[in-house]
């Protein structure tokens, strides 16, 4: 029943959202999203700490067809919601900042890609989850199309043709995996487990090729990343927000819930092959992000190192990986949708964001400075930072699959110091000049914001335990029984 | 049987109201009996009365019988003004009437003379109905290559009827299956020439590749509410004509037609949805978009098992109803504007944030994206395809889809991201009307499907 609340409560809202008028618009959404955030929280007050699935809600949908409309949460999916509904009233108080045009339409869209994120995360039906993964893209595209930076047309586009391509591989997937289920067909997961695993390694392969693709588009890992830097740099912050935020874990998620469990063997097949390609963008985003000028432009590309880290975890099949991944996808989404909202207020006082044009910011406001470090701290993944529990065991559980790619991932780290550290020098500290020596202190907003933030990067990097609890019991059965289907 | 007496009836009256003049009340008069047939051609469901061994009425026939008069219903009200617009007012709800009726024969045959009947009842309206716009050299154009490539086509159907006839001795479609069954082997030559003749002249009917090149002149010509028509009742018709014959008589030998019939459905895909990109007119694009969209029908032709039927069946519905609220934008834009290139949209999303709104959720649907019911039609027809085996062939349906993507968003990023040159639409109440109407059922029909689908 919560289940449904939390699906349905952010479409209910979107939907009365779209009859209001003039600037309540923005709190009402605000409000929307505090109250979708409060029904998780007792939703995490409800839930038993073990592997199975909760607050289970299913429906016949398309009986013919044996479809139904069947939704629940364990401590994975759970965690990923978690994230979801408290980023978006975050990335809605970012917003607070610029005056959108439409705002009713903005904000309404905001919230009706909410619902469908959630939806993403509770699916047990492999029908009901396609259907929640597109009705996410339409959203963001329209909000990237209308609010979006220059040339936007042109870019939004190819990132929805280029996701909606993985989108269609995976339909097909699921449709094979569909049509080798007992009996009469049905698209409930652990039917679609039993016929994936039922099948030869050679068929497994093939389905974990197509359903890969998919989520390595939406993620996006080397070689599938071409569309990402542009969409997240002329994306309003606010889409950037929610496609790097929440958006990129739909494409984890998937490779959790609807890779590794359905075609074990052809994770043993084309493992290999995926981590190497993650590797390999870990340290190629790495490179590139070096040599960027633009701020946003360079998150953007370190984002594409950290997804790939996250996936070379889970990828690797194991515990430690498994939950470091789970960690990294919520420090992820915090410090990344930090570091685009400090891009964002750097942008809005100074009109720039390549760092020729800025620097001495700190001279100017130390407050901000300060809050900019921790995120960017963070996001670096140093010890007592969220960033650190999360690539700590990320990297350790690629270890324990081969010392040498975990030894190459781990350049990230400390390329990731690199061009960060490099990226605050050259904004925050030396010479104040005319762009930057009028910039404005906080205001209570973006304090606020960035308090919560930090104060999360920091909460979670001591003390990490309550959410690694979250997702434990439900991580290690899904590792034992990929680990017992290959044989490990 | 109902249906077809009821809607002979309709159009016969039409043509009286000229005489009897009550040719104000004709049109309101219409659009009830249009619902009261539809009433009465739901009794006919679960009966399975065969009439003179001509027409059996099965849930098939009622079904898509059902779904052509709904779509007839959604075109009257987008069509008012093509009925005042010209003096010969009642001949042209005559003849659409007549139309409707040669469809509810070719949805129930169950001999190869009542097909051609249906065929051709239909095809002479829309010779004439093409041409309606008496003036315009387009139009003339369209009912002169129509009827042209429409003779063409009915003599290789006529052609394959008679060389079937003459190696089975029989038009009745359950016999010639028979007669295949029971002569494995034997049965003459000439009986496989008849299957690919009529295939051709199927083909054409349904505008399929390389059979498709009277289409978007056709379409493009014709008046944009006759457009609308040929691409959603007629065809909707045609491919359950196909259908019908196909599964039932063709069945047994479709070794002959199998490899065609793929190649042709990779064409069609391949040319209709390429070909719409390069469109500048709207309505010539939609006019390939509708050639493309009779290829993701032949895959479930094609794939022949149980899904196939209601796959049709749904797909036609969900592509009428998105086409209907297309054209009846296109309609109001093109007389708004004068023109329909693409960039007659341009500032829609400003101008008329209502015209845009159902424009989107149509192209949406046509595009196959959920949760409309394009992608579940399309979803379904992979699902059909898949199940017989035809990998390869979806695969190229899945990136014909993407192509499909790019045209219909040209159009939807024409809308909301160009500027607008700030011209007023004025949409009337009966458009208003259409247009909410096939935007829900475009959504609703997207969530729940089931109710069509398990029809069949």
């Amino acid at each position: 029943m919560i289940t449904l609340l939390l699906i349905f409560f952010p479409l209910l809202a979107a939907l009365l959202l779209l009859m209001v008028k003039g600037e309540q618009v923005k709190k009402i959404a605000l409000g929307a999203a505090i109250i979708e955030f409060v029904i998780s929280i007792f939703a995490l007050t409800q839930f038993q700490y073990n592997a199975n699935v909760q607050f289970e809600a299913s429906y016949a949908w398309i009986r013919s067809l044996g479809i139904t409309f069947h939704v629940g949460m364990d401590g994975i999916s759970l965690l990923l919601v978690l994230l979801t509904t408290f980023l978006v009233p975050i990335i809605i108080l970012t917003s607070f900042n610029t005056n959108y045009k439409n705002p009713a339409i903005f904000y309404s869209l905001i919230l009706s890609m909410q619902m469908a994120l959630i939806g993403v995360f509770v699916s047990l039906d492999g029908f009901l989850f396609y259907v929640f993964w597109e009705l996410a893209l339409i959203p963001i595209y329209f909000i990237c199309l209308l609010w979006g930076g220059e040339d936007r047309a042109k870019i939004t586009f190819k990132f929805f043709i280029y996701t909606l391509a993985g989108s269609l591989l995976m339909l097909l997937g699921l449709i094979y995996l569909y049509q080798h289920t007992e009996g009469t067909h049905s698209f409930n997961i652990d039917a679609l487990y039993k016929a994936g695993q039922s099948l030869d390694a050679v068929h497994q392969g093939y389905v974990f090729v197509a359903l890969f693709m998919a989520f390595a588009i939406k993620m996006p890992i080397f070689p599938f990343h071409t569309w990402q830097p542009d969409t997240y740099t002329t994306a309003p912050t606010t889409g950037t927000m929610l496609l790097s935020g929440i958006m990129l874990k739909m494409g984890t998620y998937g490779l959790i819930r609807w890779l590794l469990p359905v075609v074990p063997l052809g994770l043993d097949h084309w493992g290999n092959t995926a981590i190497i390609l993650s590797v390999i963008g870990i340290v190629y985003a790495s490179c590139i992000a070096i040599a960027q000028k633009d701020f946003k432009r360079l998150i953007a590309y370190s984002s594409i190192a950290h997804v790939g880290l996250i996936s070379a975890g889970i990828l690797a099949a194991n515990v430690q990986g498994m939950q470091g991944a789970m960690v990294q996808m919520l420090s992820h989404g915090v410090n990344v949708v930090g570091l685009f909202f400090i891009v964002d207020i750097i942008q809005q006082r100074t009109g720039k964001r390549d760092f020729v044009s800025l620097g001495g910011i700190r001279n100017v406001n130390p407050q901000f400075a300060v809050l900019f470090l921790i995120v960017l701290l963070g996001s670096v993944a140093l010890p007592l930072t969220n960033g650190f529990i999360g690539e700590f065991l990320l990297l350790n559980g690629l270890y324990q699959y081969s010392s040498w790619l975990a030894a190459l991932a781990g350049l990230s780290v400390i390329l990731g110091a690199v061009y960060m550290l490099r990226s605050y020098q050259s904004i925050m500290l030396g010479e104040t000049n005319a762009v930057t020596s009028t910039f404005a202190p906080l205001s209570g907003n973006e304090k606020t914001v960035l308090v919560i933030l930090c104060a999360a990067i920091i909460g979670f990097g001591i003390y990490p335990k309550p959410l690694l609890d979250i997702a434990e019991p439900a991580v290690t059965k899904l590792v034992e029984g990929v680990q017992t289907a290959l044989g490990r | 049987m109902k249906a077809l007496v009821l809607l002979s009836s309709l159009g016969l009256i039409s043509l009286l109201a000229e005489i009897f003049s009550f040719k104000k009340l004709l049109y309101p008069f219409v659009l009830i009996g249009l619902v009261a047939t539809f009433i009465f051609n739901l009794t006919d469901w679960n009966t399975n009365i065969t009439y003179f061994k001509m027409m059996h009425y099965d849930n098939y026939a009622v079904a898509f019988t059902s779904v052509i008069l709904v779509i007839a219903f959604l075109w009257f009200l987008m069509s008012e003004s093509y009925f005042k617009e010209e003096t010969s007012l009642t001949d042209h709800f005559a003849l659409i009437l007549f139309a409707l009726a040669g469809t509810v024969i070719m949805v129930s045959y169950t001999n190869m003379t009542m097909l051609f009947l249906g065929i051709e009842i239909l095809s002479i309206s829309m010779y004439i109905l093409a041409g309606s716009k008496k003036d315009d050299l387009g139009s003339n154009e369209a009912a002169f290559k129509y009827l042209i490539m429409g003779a063409f086509a009915t003599g290789f159907l006529l052609f394959g009827i008679t060389l079937i006839y003459g190696s089975t001795g029989s038009f009745d479609l359950t016999e010639i299956s028979n007669f295949v069954t029971s002569h494995q082997g034997t049965v003459p030559s000439i009986f496989y020439a008849g299957v690919l003749l009529m295939l051709i002249g199927l083909s054409f009917k349904v505008s399929a590749a390389p059979f498709h090149f009277w289409a978007p002149d056709v379409y493009q010509g014709a008046p944009t509410v006759i457009t609308a028509f040929m691409a959603t009742i007629v065809k909707t018709a045609a491919f359950a004509a196909f259908l019908r014959l196909f599964s039932t008589s063709f069945a047994s030998v479709n070794d002959t037609w199998v490899n065609i019939v793929w190649v042709m459905a990779a064409l069609t895909l391949l040319v209709g949805n390429i070909t719409a990109v390069m469109q500048t007119s709207t309505k010539r694009m939609l006019a390939y978009s509708s050639v493309a969209h009779a290829g993701y029908m032949l895959l479930a032709l094609l794939a022949g098992n149980s899904y196939s039927s209601s796959a049709i069946l749904f797909y036609t519905t969900a592509y009428s109803i998105g086409s209907i609220a297309t054209f009846c934008i296109l309609n109001i834009i093109t007389n708004a504007k004068g023109n329909d290139t693409v960039d007659s949209f341009n500032g829609l999303g400003k101008s008329n944030p209502f015209l845009a709104f159902v424009m989107t959720v149509a192209l949406l649907s046509l595009a196959g994206i959920p949760p409309t019911a394009g992608f579940f039609a399309k979803y379904y027809i992979f699902t059909a395809a898949f199940q017989s085996g035809f990998t390869g062939l979806v695969l190229i349906a899945i990136v014909a889809s993407l192509v499909g993507v790019y045209y219909y968003f040209r159009i939807i990023i024409a809308m909301y991201f160009k500027e607008s040159t700030d011209e007023t639409i004025t949409v009337k109440i009966n458009h208003k009307i259409l247009l909410i109407t096939v935007a829900i059922a475009i959504i609703a029909l997207g969530l729940f499907p089931d109710f069509i689908i398990r029809l069949l």
